[in-house]
């Protein structure tokens, strides 16, 4: 039906896609694979015929024996959501905050002249309990619902008119793992009964694994290669496919090198936030963000926090950095209380990466000053070739080139900016890292290196790592213990192998299985070792 | 949408211009504005008088020239006094935003915001006198809360990014981190509004003189130069025009440059742009 044929691309003359050919047959599942930068997107947006300024096409884009390139913008309008739909990953942005679900639904049918805005929303009403959102009626704005609500209204818009093919750009990506299961079954479910075809664009292995029936695996804008799933997965004929699975099942060498002396011990925290402002005076009832968490941490320890979005855990670590004070319980790291009053020389001692290698750095300063920023906190910063030094230190620390600390932020990628921002917390010294979901905005091979890096100073430095991520297979590979948190409590904690091999609480199998897998009978193998 | 650097440099162009002249007047202008040659009032432009004189004979570009001084003075002035007090207003409400401190210095600004300034500024200087400082005063008040409100804007979504985050695990306080990390990266913002306040300083110091209460006699200022020439507006009405032109391309002038910063220096437009 889809038939791309010896695509090439370039923007403002940027060679951005190769020779790229693939087809998607009627009820297909394509999946796409690829990481940040391969050029997925950009397939897909040509698909659309919704390419930037300054594009540059050639090759063939054709549906059904006709060529889109031939088509004028007019006729692509009416092609696009009539026979092609689009979903994207953030499905925050891709909604309209002022107008209500029902009316977004509707939009795609009157825009086509397909119905009347009264037929329309009768419609809408149909699609979004087709997408299970019977429950919720059409005057609803997308800030009354939940991120996977708000995707189910997106894909409800996207297949108001029966499209021919659905395009899914990293629709779950910006999801938490439950959440994705179900989007993921859903999209399942549409294709199979609503005779449609889907291109399912994401950097998840695991989770084209499962769902499509043929998949292409994309680097540097090429189709390095492609076929029928389970025959790409078991041949894994492309050295850069190999590599990629390798990345995504990497297991860092990890060292036991903890000890019994407890450094950060937390009992019964409590954390309430006042509740919103009803007026000058008057507030609505108080948020408990984590209720009643308690846990150690030791020397050179690695400690998971594992929780979907909203269940406290950066709450937690804001509390545990000093940052917010807590309402009930203590915090206490090397035996002194921990707080927003703390002293500067217990605060040098627990430093923390984020997750966004964009937002942690400010763009204007040089990387030697953002390294040196936590200087701060001595009463005695180091000063002119010493601080230079320390800075160079650090940065060789996590295998960067100390000519780096010349330059900007905006001059490193991001595998690069999450090193730089190690760096950072590395340079007072520190015993305890907080990482903040340090890994999860990074593609598989740049987290895996990533994942080695952090192993690596864990083992030379006798760091202890408090761990936070929502991410299960990462925190598998690189934690000793583990802590599952819901709605601000933990609700089971233990050996991280005791965890995932024999879950006890409901909610950390539900977590669990949600999870996408790779097939068992791929991981672990020969393959793995090859990178 | 080649027009936007064009605009910026026509901006650039303009408001450079008249600031080279007002710098220039400084030193230097064809004739004395405090001398009144009567003999030679209401003369046409000839070789002597290029722009030709007033109904007291003095020379209308003198005038001119004199008068974009005192233009440009008192909206840099009340820019800056905007700028000064504003600003530290604006960062101090986002550092604290949500506290009651935030509330007291919005709701104060919204209290400023709600009298309309140029009346107000009239009751300013109906009440302390008619001059040029008061008249700076009462423009500089009414720019208060627009820093402030640019400030605060610019600064709120800063302060959720994590290298905001990562100063607080720095152990720096709300004022270091609003002086090193949310200033820089809000000045083009800054920039961009004081370009635009210092052309509406303009205007409002023009009507002010219109009407009398701003810079006093023998102070040329190109509000009063209109109002004394507009009674003779059908007989020399070049007298009232030449002001009105100079004000015209002033304004246009800085607005054309606030423009063109705000897109040159704003990367979300500069990107849209290729």
């Amino acid at each position: 039906m889809i038939e791309i044929s010896n695509l090439d691309l370039a923007i403002h003359g940027q060679p951005i896609l190769r020779d790229v050919s693939l087809s998607i047959g009627e009820q297909e599942i394509f999946g796409l694979v690829g990481e940040s930068g391969s050029g997925k997107s950009m397939t897909a947006l040509a698909l659309m015929g919704l390419l930037p300024g300054g594009a540059d096409v050639s090759g063939r884009l054709a549906l059904d024996g006709t060529d889109l390139r031939n088509l004028s913008e007019a006729e692509m309008c009416a092609l696009r959501g009539n026979d092609i739909g689009m979903i994207f990953q953030e499905p925050m942005t891709a909604l309209n905050p002022v107008q209500t679900i029902g009316d977004q639904v509707a939009e795609t049918l009157t825009i086509h002249g397909k119905a009347s805005r009264q037929d329309a929303l009768v419609i809408a009403r149909d699609r979004l309990d087709r997408v299970g959102l019977g429950h919720l009626p059409l005057d609803r704005y997308p800030h009354q619902l939940s991120g996977g609500q708000r995707q189910r209204v997106c894909i409800a818009a996207a297949i108001a008119l029966h499209p021919r093919l659905l395009i899914a750009d990293e629709p779950t990506t910006a999801l938490d793992v439950t959440t994705q299961a179900q989007i993921l079954d859903l999209l399942k479910e549409l294709v199979a009964e609503e005779n449609m075809s889907l291109l399912l664009i994401t950097h998840d292995l695991a989770v084209v694994s499962d769902m499509a029936d043929r998949i292409a695996v994309m680097q540097l804008g090429q189709i390095v290669e492609q076929g029928l799933t389970h025959q790409v997965l078991e041949e894994q004929a492309h050295p850069y496919t190999r590599a990629l699975f390798a990345a995504s099942e990497h297991q860092p060498e990890r060292t036991d090198g903890q000890d019994d002396d407890v450094l950060l011990d937390v009992r019964d925290v409590q954390r309430t936030y006042p509740g919103a402002r009803r007026g000058v005076f008057s507030r609505g009832e108080p948020h408990v963000a984590v209720n009643g968490v308690s846990f150690q941490l030791k020397r050179g320890e690695s400690l998971g926090l594992v929780g979907e979005s909203g269940c406290g855990k950066s709450t937690l670590a804001r509390a545990i950095l000093g940052l917010e004070p807590v309402q009930a319980g203590s915090i206490t790291a090397f035996g002194k209380p921990v707080g927003p009053d703390m002293p500067n020389a217990l605060r040098s001692g627990i430093q923390v990466v984020f997750q966004d290698p964009y937002g942690s750095f400010n763009p204007r300063w040089r990387v030697e000053r953002l390294i040196a920023e936590p200087f701060h906190l001595m009463s005695r910063p180091p000063q002119g070739a010493d601080r230079t030094d320390r800075v160079a230190d650090a940065l060789k620390a996590v295998h960067l080139s100390p000519d780096d600390m010349h330059k900007y932020p905006h001059e490193f990628s991001g595998g690069q900016r999450q090193r730089i921002a190690i760096a950072r917390a590395l340079i007072t010294r520190p015993d305890i890292i907080v990482l903040d979901e340090a890994v999860s905005a990074l593609d598989v091979s740049v987290r895996a290196r990533i994942l080695d890096l952090l192993s690596e100073l864990q083992t030379n430095l006798t760091l202890s790592y408090l761990f936070i991520s929502h991410d299960l297979s990462v925190v598998r590979t690189i934690t000793d213990r583990v802590l599952v948190m819901q709605t601000g409590k933990v609700v089971e904690a233990g050996d991280t192998e005791q965890v995932f091999t024999d879950p006890q609480h409901p909610y950390t199998q539900a977590l669990l299985a949600a999870a996408p897998k790779l097939p068992e009978t791929l991981s672990g193998g020969s393959h793995a070792t090859l990178v | 949408m080649t027009r936007l650097p064009k605009a910026l440099w026509i901006g650039a162009i303009l408001s450079a211009v008249f600031l080279a002249i007002a710098l220039l007047s400084l030193i230097w202008t064809p004739h004395d504005v405090e001398t009144l040659t009567i003999a030679d009032r209401l003369q046409p432009a000839s070789a002597t008088y290029l722009l030709g004189t007033d109904q007291f004979g003095r020379d209308t570009l003198s005038m001119l020239m004199v008068g974009s001084q005192t233009s440009i003075a008192v909206a840099v002035v009340a820019v800056g006094i905007g700028v000064a007090v504003g600003v530290p207003l604006g960062l101090a409400a986002a550092a604290s935003r949500g506290s009651l401190l935030d509330e007291v210095i919005m709701r104060g600004n919204d209290l400023i915001f709600a009298f309309p300034s140029l009346v107000i500024a009239i009751l300013i200087t109906a009440r302390y006198g008619p001059s040029a400082t008061n008249a700076i005063l009462a423009i500089g008040i009414f720019n208060i809360p627009v820093f402030a409100r640019v400030a605060r804007g610019g600064a709120l979504p800063l302060w959720t990014l994590d290298y905001i985050l990562a100063a607080r695990t720095a152990g720096k306080g709300a004022v270091r981190i609003s002086a090193e990390h949310i200033l820089p990266n809000i000045l083009n913002l800054l920039i961009v509004q004081a370009t635009i306040q210092f052309s509406l300083g303009i205007l409002a110091e023009a009507a002010l003189s219109y009407v009398g209460l701003g810079a006093q006699p023998p102070t040329p200022s190109w509000g009063r130069t209109l109002a004394e020439a507009q009674t003779m507006i059908y007989t020399h009405p070049m007298l009232a025009v030449l002001p009105g032109l100079a004000i015209v391309l002033m304004v246009l002038g800085l607005n054309l440059l606030g423009d063109g910063l705000r897109d040159a220096l704003d990367p979300r437009l500069r990107r849209a742009r290729t």
